[in-house]
């Protein structure tokens, strides 16, 4: 029996799917089951067909699968839409009238749910969604009053009467689930445990944002763009709990320069954006580099070029984070796998921006900022906060030309000295300067940041067998997928290799690389960026490559299967 | 306080000899000295362009960012730390052309800055070429035809948008000019002063002798009727110099975004409650 089921749901965008899966997860979370969640959806406001994954599980689960064990279609073409995804084993929960006549019952484990006909008899068939989830939850036997408690907090807001027809949605749905466990037609074998009641469920976003907040981040300037703008409106949410200045720019270059404004006032500034608004950044990015201005960039890549697929997933701006902004300077960027990293990452992103005046970047996509899984509660034990603020002193000179290319940055208004900062070429007291001589020891200087840089990199994390002779290398979103994936191959011989920072490249790469026989790169993109990176800092050309560019993350079991065609 | 504080000694002055920017610069140093301004106190932003070199002239805390961005940053800086006097002053096509849209924009957001721009109606930097400004007819080495595009008019753009403070002054007239600029300063709000100011070099159309000929004081003008304001401000045939018009008891961006209703401190002096975040990650355990 299984130990761990795979459930999508399918409908239209304004079936509540978001609220189904928003509710079951932490139904899930709170009856003590390891649960994930991750969804892919079209760039539209109502129709269309999205859907959503949750995996429960005995054990954690932290990837999407492309396997469905049941399959929850809400609307006319949502089996088509999953098709592929469909086994012979893949039951369907359903009401034969919402899914149209297209649909051929005899060729699948079909169980005829009247979620609708149950909502309309509440009252209207927009409760046909938590009809669902009390299906869901009573197929799991979490006991109702937990199921009811949630769904009447969230509902909390709404009127009494809205309340009381969603719980009674809730209550039909769970005695549908209820039976199909009773007489059998559904059997697993997943568990609860009580250690999970301590964890939290977290998604990528959230991640982020929480990071941002442990970071000292006083101050977000973006403008909203999928799949980026959940950190926005999270710190927006926050503001006045943490003192943050939260705006919504006319557009990224606004957005941009006053994130850069804000530091050199003393604030800790970050902006959130996708690729097609981060290009417009770039100009500010280049300002960045000669005003020797911290700044915390969180690129959630989509598919480009151009508008592209706005709310789907890739991992094909990493090129453009490296080579952006006119000029030479040295920046930094971050690329997340687990969730939890997100948090660490980005709260460390502004210390290492304070500290050594340059662009870091946290890179993610996505898939990445759109699933969810629980983990371990956060730990701030470790936290701290960095300033590199100084005081000035009456002779103080912004651009000093110091050993190791770190000048004290002081801001306005704190201590005796004045800070003056330049986008042209300027001397060290941050006047525009022509002269040549000078402009080679300024160019020197911030570039030997960079070396301070290369020596304090974050290793990327081996998992799998010390003596390897296939290495896997990932960066970024991929890491759990492949994780379970390397896991699923069960061979002795090969093990992966993820980097959470790629740039710059951490020393230990070469390594690494050189102990394996094979190497093999797996990217969500179509031209093995990391790879070239690689290549380029090593001399090591990994010459396998597993790339996909579909607008779609990498499915465990595809993952699996392209790595056994390579090793096999 | 005397103005030879905001000095700076040896200086190369990029400008040509008898640039309209010479009066600007003393008459800026003479309006923050008498309003007692501290050039610790002070911060001067702007971005590219002849006009955008002025901070590079003044001994006081600067950000001289890109071409057409100062608006952003300006906004940004005053945000971080509202102590601070923040000036964002550059020229006609730095703040019309390229940074329109934040010219706009920070108007609607209305930070506690003065926003001075060295209306020249020509690009000096690059040499010669249209600006936002220039009047039609205008030929330049790119508008080899003369300019055939409706001229940018700031004043009535800032007063459809409500703004909080809207002034024009001539370079010429340095008394009059540093009282405008005064009152901009104090003026809680975000203030505009368009300073119409010759290039010897590059537009032999606008000189000093055209803007004498072309301009008039407003008088009996009422700074509070918009109406008014917009009409003025839509005159051509002799254009207005003055306050065009005051905005009532508008909250600025500072007072909006509610970060300083319960204490003044800036930014940098503040550290986030580690306590509040550790609530917050405790509601992601999900417990009823």
């Amino acid at each position: 029996m299984r130990n761990d089921l795979s459930i999508v749901l399918c409908g239209r965008a304004g079936q509540g799917i978001q609220t189904v899966e928003y509710l079951l997860t932490r139904i899930f979370k709170l009856a003590g089951y390891n649960v994930f969640a991750t969804k892919e959806y079209m760039s539209r406001i109502r129709g269309g067909t999205n859907s959503t994954e949750i995996r429960i599980s005995s054990g954690p689960v932290r990837a999407s699968v492309s396997r469905i064990d049941i399959l929850i279609p809400l609307n006319q073409g949502a089996v088509q839409h999953v098709e592929k995804r469909i086994s012979p084993q893949t039951i369907i929960l359903a009401e034969k009238e919402s899914i149209g006549d297209d649909f051929d019952q005899s060729k699948h484990k079909f169980i005829d749910v009247p979620f609708t006909k149950t909502a309309s008899e509440i009252g209207n068939k927009i409760y046909s969604n938590v009809v669902a989830v009390g299906t869901i939850a009573g197929l799991f036997g979490i006991g109702l009053q937990t199921v009811s408690e949630y769904v009447k907090k969230f509902f909390s807001a709404k009127s009494d009467d809205v309340v009381q027809k969603n719980l009674a949605a809730a209550k039909e749905g769970f005695n549908f689930g209820a039976d199909l466990i009773d007489s059998a037609k559904i059997k697993y074998d997943i568990h609860n445990d009580t250690n999970i009641k301590d964890q939290i469920l977290l998604s990528g976003t959230e991640a982020v944002a929480l990071g941002a907040i442990a970071g000292g981040c006083n101050f977000i300037s973006s403008y909203p763009m999928s799949p980026s703008t959940g950190v926005l409106a999270f710190l927006a949410r926050q503001a006045k709990d943490f003192g943050i200045i939260a705006e919504q720019a006319e557009d990224e270059i606004a957005a941009m320069n006053m994130a850069i404004g804000a530091w050199y006032a003393g604030a800790r500034a970050m902006v959130t954006t996708s690729g097609g608004g981060f290009a417009l950044m770039t100009e500010g990015l280049s300002l960045t580099g000669m005003l020797e201005s911290p700044i915390v960039i969180h690129l959630a890549q989509r598919p480009g070029p151009a508008t592209g697929l706005p709310t789907r997933t890739e991992q094909a701006d990493l090129e453009l984070a490296l080579y952006s902004g006119h000029g030479e300077f040295p920046r930094i960027v971050l690329t997340p796998g687990k969730i939890e990293d997100a948090f660490y990452l980005t709260q460390k992103a502004f210390n290492l921006a304070d500290r050594y005046q340059v662009p870091v970047f946290i890179l993610t996509d996505q898939y990445f900022v759109d699933s969810y899984y629980n983990t371990a509660c956060l730990d701030l034990s470790d936290i701290n906060i960095e300033k590199h603020i100084i005081k000035t002193g009456v002779d103080y000179k912004r651009y000093k030309l110091t050993a190791n290319g770190i000048s004290p940055r002081g801001i306005p208004g704190f201590g005796e000295g004045l800070v003056v900062v330049d986008s042209d070429e300027h001397d060290e007291a941050g006047h525009i300067t022509e002269d040549l001589d000078l402009r080679t020891e300024m160019v020197d200087k911030r570039l030997k940041k960079l070396e301070l840089l290369k020596d304090e990199t974050i290793p990327p994390e081996l998992v799998g067998p010390e003596d390897y002779k296939n290495l896997v290398v990932c960066w970024g979103s991929t890491y759990n997928i492949l994780r379970e994936a390397v896991k699923k191959l069960s061979r002795d011989d090969t093990a992966f290799l993820h980097f959470k920072q790629v740039y710059p490249l951490p020393n230990e790469t070469s390594n690494y690389l050189q102990k394996a026989q094979r190497t093999i790169i797996v990217e969500n993109n179509a031209t093995s960026q990391f790879a070239k990176l690689i290549k380029l800092h090593t001399g090591i050309d990994i010459k396998d490559k597993i790339l996909k560019y579909s607008g779609l993350s990498f499915y465990v079991e595809e993952l699996t299967e392209r790595l056994n065609d390579l090793l096999n | 306080m005397g103005t030879q504080i905001f000095d700076i000694a040896n200086i190369d002055i990029a400008w040509c000899p008898g640039c309209g920017n010479f009066p600007i610069l003393k008459i800026l140093k003479q309006a923050v000295a008498e309003l007692g301004i501290e050039p610790t106190n002070l911060v001067m932003v702007s971005g590219i362009g002849q006009a955008a070199k002025i901070p590079h002239y003044f001994r006081t805390n600067v950000f001289n960012g890109l071409h057409g961005r100062a608006l952003p940053a300006a906004t940004a800086i005053k945000a971080a730390n509202p102590a601070l006097t923040v000036i964002s002053e550059s020229g006609d096509g730095d703040m019309y052309g390229e940074g329109g849209n934040h010219f706009l924009h920070t108007i609607r957001r209305n930070p506690d800055i003065t926003n001075i721009v060295h209306n020249n109606m020509v690009y000096g930097l690059t040499k010669g070429q249209a600006s936002p400004t220039s009047q039609k007819g205008f030929k330049t080495p790119v508008q080899v035809n003369g300019v055939f595009l409706e001229p940018f008019n700031p004043l009535a753009v800032a007063i459809a948008l409500d703004a909080s403070f809207v002034a024009r002054c001539f370079a010429g007239d340095v008394e009059q000019t540093k009282e405008i600029i005064k009152k901009a300063i104090k003026h809680k709000g975000y203030a505009l002063v368009d300073i119409f100011q010759p290039c010897l070099s590059f537009n032999k159309l606008n000189t000093y002798q055209w803007f004498k000929e072309h301009t008039y004081y407003l008088k009996d003008h009422d700074p509070f009727d918009r109406q008014q304001a917009f009409e003025k401000a839509t005159q051509t045939d002799k254009l207005p110099l003055g306050i065009f018009y005051i905005s009532q008891q508008k909250p600025t961006f500072e007072e909006n975004i509610g970060t300083y209703q319960e204490k003044r401190t800036p930014l940098y002096k503040r550290e986030p409650d580690m306590q509040k975040l550790s609530n917050l990650i405790d509601k992601f355990k999900i417990l009823i």
